[in-house]
């Protein structure tokens, strides 16, 4: 499987239509890959093992997401302050 | 662009905005023949010295000037959820660009493969070089690669703006903190102008927007060359 994921990384051209985000407005879809990222971060870590398919949400999010809110959101995450559950 | 005196839309540069026109032809030629038979017979009803004072009903009469624009209204709705259906179709782009509108200006951000995003301000006036033109140029176009289909998602840093490209078919409001998806194929190479269309403060009418499309070895030689000199 992750044989799978680190293909999908290596052909990854944009983020690709995602079904559950079918519509117009995409802020949910750029956050929940943000979110995503972290949490799978976290949670491969924690189980010590290699975080590299969590690659696909940081594109995903690299691409959808304003570089404006991504640093937003990191510097509040460094600070603690972020508003969302990771 | 838009020219002087200009009365139907600017040449589609997409396939969606040629749905578009030829549905608007379509349609207006039917309002064309519509108004035109009325004008007609309000004409003849005004100019003629015949009169008839004992007709009650007809139901003959009635049944088609019912049936006839029923009939008219469904082939004006058929092609027009057509096209609605087929903008709003599952695509696949290979492009994201964002779009981000401030007052008073675009910026594009490209950040499927690194971090790279510029601002686009107006070319004022008095530094308008020869062939450019005016309240429409810009320093830093959005560039795109032709035939492929772009997704882009548009924001606002401060108030309402929206991004409009009308040869493309394009409007959707950059409203911030939401971010709005839209998609396009440019069919041709070419420059495409379009407006900021929400007001905005002072300058809103001074922020444009300007599409290049370019053939994809000649935007993968564009992005290349931009990333080396940011």
């Amino acid at each position: 499987m992750s044989d799978r994921i680190n293909e999908k990384i290596q052909n990854y051209r944009t983020a690709p239509f995602d079904a559950r985000f079918p519509n117009t407005n995409q802020t949910r879809n750029c956050y929940q890959n943000y979110l995503d990222f972290h949490r799978c971060n976290k949670a491969l870590s924690a189980k010590q093992q290699d975080p590299a398919p969590c690659e696909w949400y940081r594109r995903v999010y690299t691409s959808l997401c304003p570089m404006g809110w991504v640093q937003r959101w990191d510097e509040q995450l460094e600070e603690g302050s972020f508003a969302g559950r990771i | 662009m838009a020219h002087p005196s200009q009365l139907g839309f600017q040449d589609a540069a997409s396939p969606v905005m040629e749905e578009l026109l030829h549905f608007h032809d379509h349609t207006l030629m039917i309002v064309f023949l519509i108004s035109t038979l009325v004008l007609y017979i309000i004409m003849a009803m005004v100019t003629t010295k015949l009169t008839n004072k004992f007709i009650l009903d007809s139901q003959e009469i009635e049944i088609i000037w019912t049936l006839l624009p029923a009939l008219i209204l469904i082939l004006i709705a058929l092609p027009s959820l057509r096209i609605l259906y087929l903008m709003d179709e599952v695509n696949d782009p290979h492009l994201t660009v964002k779009a981000l509108g401030h007052q008073w200006y675009w910026s594009y951000e490209y950040t499927d493969y690194n971090n790279f995003g510029f601002d686009s301000y107006m070319v004022p006036t008095q530094d308008l070089t020869p062939g450019q033109f005016r309240l429409l140029d810009v320093d830093h176009r959005m560039v795109i690669p032709t035939e492929s289909p772009v997704r882009v998602l548009i924001t606002a840093d401060d108030v309402l703006h929206s991004w409009a490209v009308p040869s493309l078919g394009i409007k959707m409001d950059a409203v911030p903190g939401r971010l709005n998806q839209t998609a396009f194929i440019v069919s041709r190479p070419g420059i495409y102008y379009g407006q900021c269309s929400e007001i905005c403060g002072a300058n809103h009418s001074f922020m444009p927007i300007v599409v290049e499309a370019i053939p994809l070895k000649h935007f993968e030689n564009w992005s290349t060359l931009m990333l080396e000199n940011s």
